[in-house]
């Protein structure tokens, strides 16, 4: 039987069914990582042992019990945790097993993993190109198809970034949807899990066995989750909110490709809505000074003492990340950035929730280009933020979100687009992204990815 | 100079920690003591990557309500915050404490003092925050037990209202009473789980009127040393007196004393300095991402309800039970002995009534056997009732039984009685002896001399 291409919950029927073992699946997954991997620097530990569970690629940010974590940094080299993150357990609980960690910038610091100490992960459309980051890695194992699924983290565009240049499926819960214990924190007011898949179904249906309380983490939501795979397909219609400060600066062929997908949304009976939202350029700012100030906290831990290896392998973006941060918090500087970054949140926020009254989703390209050449990010300061402009916001609102593949460029790369909903309505922007789905197949952008690796 | 020139101003900064079952942000076991180095750890308290903290409720209700009894207003709001600075004991970087919104302010604690007298020192915050590790040194190496890491710690931070060390320890005292009153911690100073960092400066009065302005008092001096490492209560006014003495030195040569933090050596009773000041630390502060802020209701703080405390028990027994003010103070400084007494008190009350026995303010009799220990306080209250029935009746003796008993032992023991007679001393007390023994103590020891005395003299 062809696995290729087979969705999460494809391989669970055939299992089910008994058309394949859980031994002829692992071999395949194997088998395939083993040829493509050493290519594309996806994982950075493969765990070369059969279970009775589907096999998921995790970001090396989530803590593996046994299994090495290094969070693509030198200083974690050779860091086994000794205990399981809430997101790797509940997967392990309900029928999968981690087959491998994969690369990211280092700390998740980054839009490109190129910042990892174990070199970049190379983008499955264009070996000379960025997967996006810093779930690169992860977006990257989906599309070449070495494991069904990934799960990846997100601070601000780390999913929906590399999903979007990857062309497959990234998902952003809310803040406090899934639990962050054992996630190594970068910006800890911002991170969120989320599953990176070949279709929506398979988002709703990893999200439902990650989401929900964990007493384990005092932020997570007390909110019920819910049963979003029964929630898709549901008979309803839109009102989509789209701003132009969303379509600024966007590469024509995004633009493009992304209105076509708007023309598409009308025609099947959702009402778009201009809306004017304070301009994504706040939230750069905003965004940029608190995931410092957290960075600078949440990595003064690595003292160089307890994990065995000196604060020399902090490399420049971290050092950077941490001067940065320390500083906008010293003696002085707390009020003139911390809180006023903390203030302009507020009305970020503010905003959103205003304009949620007239709309149900905003609609917006989710990168303003396609995936960029590899060492193209050094050549400026803050490229990483301006490629995330347009994630961003919802970031530092805290807002679920998702993007999805709406064409190809001329260069045959993958465009994005992102749907941003209200808080905890995770099943209303996985149903839209399903009625599209269902509507377009993604133009058969992920079925091209994957033949790509055929074989 | 006149030392009257001199005026020690103090402020103090108290650390509680709490005998929570568990941690203060994970769900290891609290209670260490004794137990091996790094075997109470977890991901959380080491703190390991990727770990979060989630507060422990009950830490925070025993804050509230330690700072009700220290006459606290308590915030509506109150968040935790990081606090940056390295050091081996302190896994994260940071330590999770509170900043600029602790969980209480402004509130005070009353001494008094012999005559009716009567001061308060004015507590500025109460916060709760974590532990750190313990570093042992040993000889070239230091090593780190995390098994402290994390324990709820209750930070009382007091005005600079005190001028004098017998203050501070009074205060102290007064503290530990109320602290044990509310059985929140051990606050034990020796074991650490009270701790006490003074910090100290010293001001030059301009006049020698010991009549001061309020503004010269307000007015503080522009330094202050602080002094770690005093884990006795019999090290607390040494350290103090030591170091007010020293300044007053410094400043007496035209100087003026450096700002740091000093240690005090109990060994050679002196202070030392360990780190200098001169900068104000920079701890970075900002709110602890990990934990949502928490929001307190009136009802909800009204909720949290005060025991009786320490002098609210003292003059309930100078009413109720017209104790004398010393017996009455020492009973109520620790609340087993005086939950003992009023079982006591109240059985022997009973008893008494029971017996129609009549006894003068059997409580403040009570009261003095407690307070000089004449009957064990091992005993429970049956044992101790009846023991101290035993020893409050006014015996009444037989004294036909008596002269019987006399007699018979006279005839038996006529060695003794010669040997009496003929100048030996101790052999009177022998008869006694007997004759206690035969009546089983039945009789006051009193009556059996006079009465032996003057049988055997005639």
């Amino acid at each position: 039987m062809n696995l290729l291409g087979k969705t999460v919950l494809e391989i669970k029927s055939l299992i089910e069914k008994k058309k394949i073992s859980y031994n002829e699946l692992w071999e395949f997954f194997l088998k395939r990582i083993k040829k493509y991997n050493p290519r594309l620097n996806v994982f950075l530990t493969i765990v070369d042992k059969k279970t009775n569970k589907i096999p998921i690629a995790v970001k090396d940010n989530f803590c593996t019990k046994d299994i090495r974590t290094t969070a693509a940094s030198l200083v974690l080299d050779n860091f086994i945790p000794p205990y399981e993150s809430t997101v790797t357990k509940r997967l392990i609980d309900n029928g999968f097993s981690v087959i491998g960690k994969t690369n990211m910038d280092a700390w998740a610091h980054g839009s490109s993993t190129e910042t990892s100490d174990y070199r970049p992960t190379k983008n499955p459309w264009d070996l000379e190109r960025s997967p996006g980051g810093s779930s690169g890695g992860s977006a990257a194992a989906v599309i070449s198809y070495l494991a069904p699924a990934a799960i990846g983290s997100e601070t601000a565009g780390s999913i929906r970034g590399p999903a979007s240049w990857c062309g497959v499926i990234g998902l952003k819960p809310t803040y406090g949807r899934v639990s962050r214990y054992g996630l190594i924190a970068m910006g800890s007011s911002l991170d969120c899990p989320g599953p990176l898949t070949l279709s929506v179904k398979d988002a709703a249906y990893i999200l439902e066995l990650i989401a929900g309380k964990d007493f384990f983490d005092a932020t997570s939501s007390l909110k019920e989750k819910e049963k979003y795979s029964d929630f898709l397909n549901k008979k309803k219609s839109y009102i989509l909110g789209i701003a132009d400060d969303y379509f600024e600066g966007v590469d024509k062929e995004t633009e493009k490709k992304v209105n076509e997908a708007i023309e598409i949304f009308k025609k099947m009976g959702h009402r778009i809505k201009k809306i004017k939202l304070l301009s994504p350029k706040y939230a750069i700012s905003v965004y940029t000074i608190l995931q410092r100030v957290e960075v600078s906290s949440n990595l003064a831990r690595y003292d160089g003492i307890k994990y065995g290896n000196s604060r020399q392998n902090f490399k420049e973006e971290a050092k950077k990340r941490m001067m940065l941060g320390a500083y906008t918090i010293s003696f002085g500087c707390f009020d003139a950035y911390y809180k006023k970054a903390q203030q302009v949140r507020t009305l970020i926020i503010q905003d959103f929730n205003e304009k949620f009254k007239e709309v149900d989703m905003i609609l917006s390209p989710t990168m303003p280009i396609t995936a960029l050449k590899l060492g193209e990010f050094k050549k400026y300061p803050f490229f990483g933020e301006k490629m995330d402009v347009l994630a961003e916001p919802a970031a530092v609102a805290g807002l679920p979100a998702i993007s999805f593949p709406v064409g190809l460029d001329k260069n045959n790369l993958p465009i994005g687009l992102q749907l941003v909903g209200r808080y905890f309505e995770e099943k209303e922007i996985l149903n839209l992204s399903y009625q599209f789905e269902k509507e377009t197949e993604f133009f058969g952008v992920i079925k091209k990815g994957i033949e790509r690796y055929s074989d | 100079m006149d030392k009257k020139d001199y005026l020690p101003i103090i402020g103090l900064e108290i650390h509680i920690e709490l005998k929570t079952k568990s941690k203060m942000f994970c769900q290891c076991q609290a209670d260490f003591f004794g137990k091996e180095p790094n075997s109470q750890v977890c991901p959380v308290c080491l703190g390991l990557p990727g770990a979060l903290p989630v507060p422990n409720k009950k830490a925070v209700e025993w804050t509230i309500l330690l700072a009700k009894a220290l006459n606290c207003q308590i915030n509506h709001f109150s968040k935790f915050d990081r606090k940056h600075y390295f050091y081996p004991d302190l896994p994260k970087g940071y330590q999770i404490s509170q900043y600029d919104q602790p969980i209480a302010n402004n509130g005070f604690i009353k001494i008094y003092y012999e005559k009716g007298l009567e001061k308060k020192f004015r507590i500025r915050r109460v916060h709760l925050e974590e532990d750190t590790g313990k570093l042992i040194h040993q000889g070239e190496e230091t090593l780190i037990d995390f098994n402290r890491s994390g324990l709820p710690l209750v930070e009382i931070v007091t005005e600079p209202d005190f001028n004098k060390s017998e203050d501070v320890k009074r205060f102290l005292e007064e503290l530990q009473v109320i602290i044990r009153y509310l059985d929140v911690s051990y606050a034990d100073m020796e074991k650490g789980s009270m701790r006490l960092e003074p910090n100290i400066s010293i001001k030059k009065l301009k006049t020698q009127n010991l009549k001061l302005k309020t503004n010269e008092i307000d007015n503080l001096p522009s330094y202050k040393v602080e002094v770690k490492n005093i884990n006795s209560f019999r090290f607390v006014k040494q350290a103090i007196d030591y170091e007010v003495e020293r300044q007053i030195k410094i400043l007496e040569k035209g100087e003026m004393p450096k700002q740091e933090t000093r240690g005090y050596d109990s060994k050679k009773g002196i202070t030392y300095s360990q780190r200098s000041k001169e900068e104000a630390d920079d701890y970075r502060y900002f709110p602890e991402p990990d934990i949502p802020p928490m929001v307190f209701s009136s009802q909800e703080i009204e909720r949290t309800k005060l025991p009786e405390l320490p002098y609210q028990r003292y003059q309930r027994y100078l009413k109720n039970f017209s104790l004398r003010q010393q017996e009455a103070f020492l009973l109520t400084r620790d609340k087993k002995i005086a939950d003992f007494f009023e079982e006591v008190n109240n059985k022997f009350q009973t008893q008494s009534q029971k017996l129609s026995l009549k006894i003068d303010n059997s409580s403040q009799a009570i009261a003095n056997l407690i307070v000089n220990k004449k009957i064990s306080l091992n005993l429970d209250v049956n044992q101790f009732v009846n023991k101290a029935i035993t020893l409050l009746l006014p015996k009444k003796t037989d004294k036909e039984l008596l002269k019987k008993v006399i007699n018979k032992i006279l005839t038996e023991n006529k060695k003794a009685v010669s040997d009496y007679q003929n100048g030996k001393k101790n052999a009177l007390m022998f008869l006694v002896g007997q004759v206690m023994r035969e009546l089983k103590g039945k009789v006051e020891v009193k009556e059996v001399i006079e009465e032996l005395n003057i049988r055997v003299r005639s």
